[in-house]
């Protein structure tokens, strides 16, 4: 992938970087709408979609609690999404060195954040008279540089995962060994388990929750028999 | 949730609008330092103009430095504290009670947005999303469920939060006792562990493709690694977990 093709892709991932925390916090940088816009915008939404999924089960396990430090899903869905709706259908690698890649990309996108959050408050030191004075142009310089180098921070960490993943993505689906079904299978038993234990996680003090989630799972298996 | 009325204070609509916009943005100079403060600050800017002098006089600068200082809550129910904070500023009540204001009101705000938003209606809609995939729906219906039904709360939250600041002022601590504040997280989370006891095995179905042998498998093993990922919850994240087995089994897939 040239610089030139990963730029658009660049602008999305700026664009839904920037939703995670700084405007309008709309949500649209869930890995399910990320992952989905992005396959769209490669020409191929059921891919973005499918991926997209198997991120939010994943990322249900990653809350965005104030100042803890969670992984970025915005860029991560983007390049997820983009990486797994450019390979051709059919290829057992293609899902999981996809996911490998906006995992990844999550990561380092979640330390870019920290860097970003280090940068705004270095910025917030030098102009702190001013602001203790009461000045408009500090505060607002403050403000709108800080979500300027969040929108940039988006852009350049999924052009950079773009870059990086698209060729290694590419070579590892070439010489793919798994065969298909095991390869989608290991995907979606990951999936499984971290999106399980984190509704654990984040329910277990909800009263009765065993149940409500056991009467969910006997619709489905109704759902199974009347099929 | 409904603010009573408040004859004897209004701003122009325009303000309000350009609060509420702003109110969007409310994170955009988040820091380790001050946290949430230069936003609010941020935010109360086009209100503070109304202050005696306007934007040079000595009133607006003070203002709009007290409430540019450090402060944390929950970004949705922020608006709650930008209101009251605009009301009492505008209404030129003690700079020092202003100040034990803000630092009595941050934790509260902080609590009670996390289990609403991030721990409730978050996943809620995530789930429910994931079951309009397990169900066949094509990629704009998952998408547009989620956006539509997540948005609705979210929204409506920030405009109930300013509203309810605005109209009651420094009294607003009491609007936290909201029976959908307060009793909305176990009816949420009830709701949220019925769609993930049908979504999940339903998206896992559309994703592994036809077949009851397999679908069957997959759900035994999930079931015996969500067992042993709760019992290693307190030592290890789930998704830096799902990392290290994903590169293990690329890994593995590229050397065979």
């Amino acid at each position: 992938m040239s610089l030139l093709e990963a730029l658009p892709i660049g602008l999305l991932g700026a664009l839904l970087g920037l939703d995670v925390v700084s405007f309008p916090q709309a949500m649209i940088s869930r890995p399910i709408v990320a992952a989905t816009l992005a396959g769209a915008f490669i020409g191929n939404p059921p891919a973005g979609l499918l991926i997209g999924v198997v991120l939010e089960m994943i990322a249900l396990d990653t809350l965005p609690f104030g100042a803890s430090r969670y992984p970025e899903w915005g860029s991560a869905g983007v390049v997820g999404g983009s990486l797994y709706a450019a390979q051709a259908p059919g290829m057992p690698g293609a899902l999981p060195a996809s996911l490998l890649a906006a995992l990844l990309t999550a990561s380092i996108s979640g330390w870019s954040m920290v860097v970003l959050r280090r940068l705004i408050a270095s910025h917030l030191e030098r102009i702190r008279d001013r602001l203790e004075d009461g000045s408009r142009d500090a505060l607002l310089s403050l403000h709108l540089s800080g979500m300027s180098l969040d929108l940039l921070r988006g852009g350049l960490v999924t052009v950079t995962a773009m870059l990086i993943f698209a060729p290694l993505v590419k070579a590892i689906v070439a010489v793919w060994g798994s065969e298909s079904a095991a390869s989608h299978a290991v995907v979606v038993v990951i999936a499984a388990v971290v999106a399980g234990s984190a509704l654990w996680k984040i329910f277990h003090s909800v009263r009765r929750v065993l149940w409500f989630f056991l009467a969910g799972a006997l619709i489905w298996a109704v759902l199974q028999v009347a099929r | 949730m409904t603010a009573p009325a408040a004859p004897d204070f209004d701003l122009p609509l325009r303000i309000k609008a350009a609060m509420y916009f702003r109110l969007l943005a409310l994170q955009g100079s988040w820091n380790y330092e001050t946290l949430l403060g230069t936003g609010v600050g941020f935010v109360m800017e086009p209100a503070l103009r109304l202050l005696p002098g306007g934007l040079d006089g000595q009133a607006y600068r003070a203002a709009l430095a007290r409430e540019s200082r450090y402060f944390n809550a929950h970004p949705y129910l922020a608006g709650v504290a930008v209101g009251a904070l605009t009301r009492a500023e505008l209404g030129g009540v003690d700079p020092v009670r202003i100040e034990r204001f803000r630092t009595a009101l941050a934790g509260p705000l902080g609590s009670v947005g996390d289990r609403l938003v991030w721990a409730s209606w978050l996943p809620f809609c995530s789930l429910v999303a994931i079951g309009v995939y397990g169900a066949g729906g094509s990629a704009l219906a998952v998408v547009g469920t989620f956006l539509l039904l997540y948005n609705a709360g979210h929204l409506l939250l920030r405009a109930w939060g300013l509203r309810i600041g605005l109209a009651r002022g420094l009294n607003v601590a009491s609007s936290l006792g909201n029976p959908v504040l307060r009793q909305g997280p176990l009816y949420i989370g009830s709701g949220a562990a019925l769609m993930g006891g049908l979504a999940l095995p339903l998206a896992l179905q559309r994703i592994t493709g036809p077949g009851r042998t397999v679908i069957g498998g997959i759900i035994a093993s999930a079931v015996i690694g969500i067992f042993l990922l709760v019992r290693l919850r307190e030592r290890a994240e789930g998704w830096r977990i799902a990392l290290g087995v994903l590169a293990v089994f690329v890994l593995y897939s590229v050397l065979t």
